[in-house]
């Protein structure tokens, strides 16, 4: 029996997942394939909607569903934590010593937010990448009534990287419409020389920033945060006073996975192959999504299409056939819809070779956003899109 | 001869491979990790860090030793001042 061994129930390994059932299906029913899943709660989560918690009404019960539901009933789900996948044996051990062989390993282990590397930030800071801290921004906001608010990124790499410029534009639309814009100053703060990594679609977002009155501070890398002052402090040696300070938390990969020998220290990122999606040139270990050093989105968005290269190469490996040159690699395509507010969106999209060419923002891709989160469920992870 | 030539730099950070903003990340977080007067030398495969760089560089209040092209890779060293 070939065994294939997904790590993470997010888009990357469900999508997986599924696409390899919808290929193998008669391998799989002979007993000759094994598809297994192996998550941490079991619940599937939809963490691009923990931002319209925070802006735009949205409840935390509508973003989680069983995995089991979401996934073929062909795919094993184990619901479990890893500990460390040992290479010299080809197996994962989980936290309660239960042993997982695999041929292929396929890691969509994701990125985890550590808020705690920087001094004061659980106190201080606002943030919206679990569901109740996004509640918490939302009190925050509703608790707001001027005064200054400071948006910015206390570390890079970080998941869905027009988020905080969305939020930023979100939330000055809502002051506006709450007659608190002429009594607020928002200040955006980016690591880098400009207000995003790519550049044109800095290009697009630098002069709607000054439309709409906020400040940019490019190469504000947080350093500390002081609670008693209300001062952000950054490495370059600025100093922003804050009423209301919200900051995407430092990110890293799966601890296990630095642990196993699979990811470099301190970040955990796998090093991987920006075209097979191989790990370190393993030829049967692949990942996907938020996990991977590629110099791409962390974003379901990279995930989805990443998920059918790696299922078309285990595919070709299994069925012994060479590859299908237009599946087998990946060539770097990302799409995502980005917010502007006052109900406008635009939409990037790009791959290694075309840096995205945003059309002019307006309701449809707002609305073509809020239409994706709505039918999520039905559409990527099952492999309807 | 430079003053890049002939300076041992403490530190070197091998960037190449990563785009924008891998190098300046990498340098930044060699900076926070590094005592006032260590030299680092980033080598950076993306011509972007030749520009950024220097300019983060300036804002940080470092010192720019120097930027030297090399074959298919730029080598940019930086004196952390502080």
């Amino acid at each position: 029996m070939r065994r294939i061994l997904i790590l993470g129930g997010g888009v990357g390994g469900t999508l997986t997942a599924n696409l390899l059932v919808r290929k193998l299906r008669r391998r799989i029913r002979s007993g000759e394939v094994a598809v297994t899943v192996v998550d941490q709660t079991g619940e599937h989560t939809y963490q691009p909607g923990f931002m319209y918690i925070a802006m735009g009404g949205e409840r935390a019960e509508n973003l989680h569903r069983p995995e089991r539901g979401l996934l073929d009933p062909l795919v094993q789900l184990v619901i479990g934590e890893v500990a460390r996948v040992d290479e010299h044996t080809s197996t994962v051990f989980l936290a309660d010593g239960q042993p997982l062989g695999y041929d292929y390993l396929v890691l969509a282990t994701g990125s985890r937010i550590v808020p705690e590397a920087i001094e004061h930030f659980d106190s201080e800071a606002q943030h919206f990448y679990t569901a109740e801290a996004a509640a918490k921004l939302r009190e925050a906001l509703d608790a707001f009534d001027g005064g200054r608010i400071v948006i910015g990124i206390a570390g890079m790499p970080y998941k869905c990287p027009p988020a905080p410029l969305e939020v930023a534009f979100l939330i000055e639309s809502e002051l506006r419409h709450r007659r608190l814009r002429e009594r607020s100053e928002l200040h955006f703060c980016s690591p880098i020389g400009r207000a995003f990594t790519i550049e044109s679609v800095s290009e697009m977002a630098t002069p709607i920033l000054e439309r709409k009155g906020i400040d940019l501070h490019t190469f504000f890398n947080v350093e500390s945060i002081d609670p008693e002052r209300k001062i952000v402090a950054s490495l370059e040696g600025e100093e922003l006073p804050y009423d209301l300070l919200i900051l995407v938390p430092p990110h890293k990969g799966q601890q296990f996975l630095m642990d196993s020998g699979l990811a470099p220290e301190p970040g955990g990122w796998l090093p991987t192959d920006r075209a097979t999606l191989q790990v370190g040139g393993r030829t049967h270990v692949f990942a996907i999504g938020d996990a991977t050093d590629l110099p791409l989105s962390k974003a379901g968005s990279t995930a989805h299409f990443e998920a059918p290269v790696v299922t078309e190469r285990i595919v070709a490996s299994i069925e012994g056939r060479a590859l299908d040159p237009r599946r087998g690699d990946y060539l770097g395509k990302v799409m995502c819809f980005f917010e502007i507010g006052d109900g406008k969106g635009t939409l990037l999209q790009f791959d290694y070779e075309h840096p995205p060419r945003p059309p002019k923002p307006n309701q449809l891709w707002h609305l073509g956003k809020i239409v994706f989160n709505k039918t999520y469920w039905h559409t990527v992870p099952k492999g309807r899109v | 001869m430079t003053e890049l030539a002939t300076r041992p730099a403490a530190r070197s950070i091998d960037a190449r491979g990563s785009f924008c903003p891998g190098p300046l990340m990498e340098l930044i977080r060699g900076i926070r990790e590094s005592e006032p007067g260590t030299v680092l030398t980033v080598l950076s495969s993306d011509s972007g860090s030749r520009i950024d760089i220097p300019k983060w560089v300036e804002k940080a209040g470092h010192r720019l030793v120097g930027v030297e092209a090399r074959d298919g890779y730029d080598e940019i060293v930086v004196e952390k001042t502080h």
